[in-house]
């Protein structure tokens, strides 16, 4: 009788442990964006103690004494400055049906880099500044742009020039479909693809301010308030959409299509984790 | 000395079935061995391109493997579809196994 009292008390025990585990692990593995943001911050701040908040949008200028100084004299005369004229051109430029790129944006697409990208709740999908420009120009019965090329960059070389400063806000709205958006962006970070068997956050997270070959890798965190950039390895200017394709075949995975779902959605999750950040768009990396 | 005098007899049957194995590997692949391991290999790629996480070099091994075949080259084509092949199934293997490994990875 005692034995069996004191198993029926163990039992209880043990039950309300497991319940408590469960709810743990469950609490654990529940989307959490505000808590994410604060520890994606934390781990950045932590390895990096010298670094200010904001210096990480600088990306490997901010993690190399020398390659700070080459980017300081570099900043006289920026590379991007060509795509910068074109691209004030371009979004200045009626269309042929006398309407312009003003008329698609908020605030006349002045100064809203930082809330891009967003959730919209219509189209119940993430979009991008990228994806923006092109739906404004298809609505507008224009040809939309190559997402990875000259013409796309320059237009958002623009639109985040006039933004700079301005520190990220991405929201979250209160809807399934973008937390679960947001979650996939979040799984597509640290999954591990390739021939290589690395993720975004095997280099990003892990091995930031480390050299691969001759670049020094840059953190994870303010990455994309630089963007669009022009890159020395690329001659040119390159824009998210082309970021993220040339990672996924670096790694030796072939690139998806610019702008499906997965892209969009993680660059919805690495904006998000670095809100408050400034704009720092257009950038030059090496 | 008895005992690798006694052994030689063995060494040699051994090298003999080795020398046969490596003349029938050698043995010129056909057209039919070709498309079997290309149909193969190719299968393995759009598993891969279902799950979102196709090898550039698998790709580029299925592309050798035509190039291979195109040219009367049926051994060479047979190679590059196998390489391709296993290489989709490495990626296959990649993909289900980050299904949920990817959250040890996860800053929290």
């Amino acid at each position: 009788m005692r034995l069996s009292f004191r198993s029926a008390a163990m039992g209880v025990v043990l039950a309300a442990l497991t319940s408590a585990s469960v709810q743990m692990a469950h609490a654990a593995d529940s989307p959490n964006p505000p808590a994410d943001l604060k520890a994606f911050q934390k781990y950045f701040t932590d390895k990096f103690p010298k670094l200010k908040l904001k210096d990480f949008v600088n990306g490997p200028y901010s993690m190399d004494k020398g390659l700070y100084k080459q980017w300081k004299e570099k900043e006289e005369f920026p590379p991007y400055e060509f795509a910068l004229a074109a691209g004030k051109e371009m979004f200045e430029k009626p269309f042929k049906n006398g309407k312009t790129f003003a008329d698609c944006f908020p605030h006349k697409g002045i100064g809203i880099r930082q809330n891009y990208p967003y959730f919209d709740e219509k189209q119940g999908k993430v979009v991008t500044l990228e994806l923006a420009v092109n739906q404004c120009l298809e609505s507008n019965g224009e040809k939309p742009l190559s997402y990875t090329k000259d013409d796309m960059a320059s237009v958002t070389a623009y639109m985040a020039f006039t933004s700079r400063g301005k520190p990220f806000d991405i929201k979250i709205p209160k809807d399934p479909r973008a937390l679960a958006a947001y979650e996939n962006g979040k799984r597509y970070f640290y999954t591990r693809r390739g021939q290589l068997n690395f993720s975004c956050a095997t280099c990003h997270v892990q091995t930031p301010g480390n050299h691969i070959r001759a670049e020094i890798l840059a953190p994870a965190l303010g990455i994309l308030n630089a963007m669009p950039i022009y890159r020395s390895a690329w001659g040119g200017m390159g824009t998210t959409s082309r970021r993220f394709t040339t990672c996924n075949s670096q790694v030796r995975a072939v690139p998806l299509t610019p702008q499906d779902d997965e892209y969009r959605d993680l660059e919805y999750y690495l904006s998000y984790v670095s809100n408050g950040l400034p704009i720092s768009g257009p950038g030059a990396r090496p | 000395m008895k005992n690798s005098l006694m052994r030689l007899p063995a060494l040699v049957a051994l090298s003999m079935l080795m020398a046969a194995s490596a003349t029938s590997v050698r043995a010129a692949s056909s057209e039919d061995d070709y498309k079997a391991a290309y149909a193969a290999a190719e299968a393995a790629n759009s598993e891969a391109g279902k799950l979102r996480n196709q090898w550039t070099t698998a790709v580029s091994a299925l592309k050798d493997a035509k190039a291979a075949a195109a040219a009367g080259d049926f051994d060479k084509a047979v190679a590059e579809s196998r390489k391709s092949e296993t290489l989709s199934k490495a990626a296959i293997f990649q993909s289900n196994e980050q299904k949920d490994a990817w959250r040890k990875m996860e800053i929290r």
